[in-house]
């Protein structure tokens, strides 16, 4: 067992040292982003960035190379009849179906993301892990959702759970990695914050809340602490770190609670889709019959939508 | 300070909110208007709904429906009878009520009971209208046909002004017996008793989101009533030929049943019978291959 806790030569830091949370200047703060009035033009904005940002994803034991590829249709055509939207950033499955994925996708520019690394528990031996990264990596994905060992790092083994990230970074190869903390599981907001820095530390591209199998799944305390995090770790290292909040993000109201969120703890540069996503499935129907909603002024309904 | 005053109770007065998805919010826009008696003192602020509000009901309708539409008709009958009973035991609440919004002391104990046999006439007809309406069809080839209805879905009400319980229970028992979803607009003039209304629906174990009620101005939110696309029928009971028209374009958008209910009488039997039900259903026929 390496040890716990300690700084190491490689790059593992000293998690003692990350700053403990204020947990209810956090959810005060969050309160106060729930409070902005986002109207009109800029609501429309907004809901289009939203769209630009999402990952568009299915990730269910019933999932047929069928509905992949329906849910491809879906993210090149969000809704034809509305000009001038933005595409998804990319669709997300499992690794068995990134093959189909990348085929129905063809060459628009819309990214094949997969988990691997045993999602969504991750209890699995390390040399299985990274073999189903490199065969997602193979198969075409240019993105990583891997979760983190939440045993080992609830246990304080945090050098198991950084080696662990770094062998997988280095399996994706050119791939992004998203690092799923699975924030449900961690318990509190100190330990939510500790993953942050160790992930980050440990190669990340970017950092995700949840595997959307456990509730609670993404909340905006736990991405603010998560925001603050990489706003640190930027301060520090110069690198900027992606985020992705995912699961339980269904409505376009709270969409744009985020992207208000985001835009007061990061500011602009963080404001695009290389980094900040949205994981969801159900999200993207509801941000269009917004943007509709604002086009026609008439509520819509789900009806007159395809399935996502 | 006397006894008499240093003793006396500080008023509890009851705070009159709207009805969404199983929950009593206030309105998410803050606006509130006064209620007035006869003699223009206020007997309470009563929530101006948004459209906001409104969407946010026709989402908890739309979320209730699959669970209330499969609901048996026995199950459904069941709740529809429990409604009564609790409205029978707040009988002289609701009698207070509309006697404060200025009917007669008599007028208003029988509009309460013509209240409650409402709900039980139509709790009856739970299991009922589904035979009455429905049919084995002659078609001149083998097949075996038949049409049965099926509930439309959510439905929006414009409830009447005059009638402010009776009214509001003969236009929500009718549809939801049938299967359907409702969002209400309360009567604007006497709306006290829609929300206390409401607070016995939601005694009665009917599932959340199944009856919602608003509170609010008719003239600011009958458009979107009529237009939601996610709204399968209205009913309206006011309003002249303008209304009507404005109504009947707006529901064009999605092909909406329109359901005119002006000048109903509603404390007569003229008010209840199973065309109230057969109003907010859609008629399925189904061709099944029979011989060969």
């Amino acid at each position: 067992m390496s040890v716990t806790g300690l700084p190491s030569a490689s790059g593992l830091p000293d998690l003692r040292q990350v700053t403990p949370v204020d947990e209810v200047g956090v959810n005060e703060r969050v309160a106060r982003f729930q409070t902005r009035s986002i109207k009109k033009e800029s609501k429309i904005e907004a809901l289009k960035m939203i769209l630009s940002m999402i990952d568009l994803t299915t990730l269910e034991g019933q999932d047929t190379p069928g509905k992949v590829r329906q849910l491809c249709q879906k993210a090149i055509h969000l809704h034809d009849s509305m000009p001038g939207l933005p595409h998804v950033a990319a669709v997300c499955v499992y690794p068995t179906m990134v093959g189909v994925a990348r085929k129905a996708l063809g060459d628009c520019d819309i990214n094949v993301a997969s988990v691997a690394t045993a999602f969504p528990s991750g209890m699995s031996s390390r040399k299985i892990k990274l073999e189903e990264t490199r065969t997602a990596v193979a198969e075409g994905a240019d993105e990583i959702d891997m979760v983190i060992s939440r045993g080992a790092f609830l246990q304080g083994d945090y050098g198991f759970v950084f080696d662990e990230i770094a062998a997988v970074k280095e399996a994706c190869g050119d791939a992004h990695l998203k690092v799923i903390l699975e924030t449900g599981e961690l318990g509190t907001l100190d330990l939510v914050r500790r993953a942050s820095v160790l992930a980050m530390h440990a190669g990340a591209d970017f950092i995700k809340t949840s595997t959307g199998k456990i509730q609670p799944a993404a909340t905006m305390p736990v991405t603010f602490v998560m925001l603050k995090a990489i706003k640190s770790f930027y301060f520090e290292t110069g690198r900027m770190i992606g985020m992705k909040p995912a699961g339980g993000i269904s409505g376009a109201k709270l969409a744009v609670h985020y992207l208000v969120m985001l835009r007061e703890t990061l500011g602009n540069a963080w404001m695009t889709p290389e980094w900040f996503r949205f994981g969801a499935s159900s999200l993207a129907n509801d941000v269009l019959m917004q943007l509709q909603k604002q086009a026609t002024g008439v509520y819509q309904s789900a009806d007159y939508f395809s399935k996502d | 300070m006397s006894m008499a005053e240093a003793t006396a109770r500080v008023p509890v007065e009851k705070t009159y909110k709207m009805y969404i998805g199983g929950k009593f919010p206030r309105t998410e826009s803050g606006r509130y208007f006064p209620l007035e008696d006869q003699k223009g003192a206020v007997i309470a602020n009563i929530c101006r709904g948004s459209r906001k509000d409104f969407r946010n009901a026709v989402v908890a309708a739309r979320s209730a429906f699959a669970g209330w539409s499969a609901a048996t008709a026995y199950l459904r009958g069941q709740i529809l009878y429990r409604i009564a009973e609790m409205l029978e035991g707040r009988h002289d609440q609701f009698t207070a009520e509309l006697v404060l919004q200025g009917v007669g002391k008599r007028k208003a104990k029988k509009e309460v009971d013509a209240s409650v046999d409402r709900l039980i006439y139509y709790a009856g007809w739970s299991d009922k209208y589904q035979q009455v309406f429905s049919s084995v069809n002659p078609v001149n080839s083998s097949h075996f046909n038949f049409s049965v209805l099926e509930p439309t879905g959510v439905v929006s009400m414009l409830a009447p002004d005059d009638s402010g319980l009776l009214g509001l229970i003969s236009n929500v028992a009718p549809a939801m017996v049938g299967g359907n979803t409702c969002v209400v607009l309360a009567s604007e003039s006497m709306p006290l008793c829609a929300i206390s209304f409401a607070e016995v629906l939601h005694a009665a174990d009917v599932p959340a989101g199944v009856v919602n009620i608003l509170t609010g101005f008719h003239e600011e939110l009958t458009t979107q009533f009529a237009s939601h696309m996610d709204v399968n029928a209205i009913i309206y009971c006011d309003g002249d030929v303008d209304v009507a028209k404005s109504v009947q374009i707006e529901a064009a958008e999605n092909m909406k049943r329109v359901i005119s209910r002006v000048d109903t009488k509603w404390a007569e039997e003229s008010a209840q019978s199973p065309y109230f039900v057969q109003d907010t259903q859609e008629t399925k026929t189904t061709w099944h291959p029979i011989g060969g």
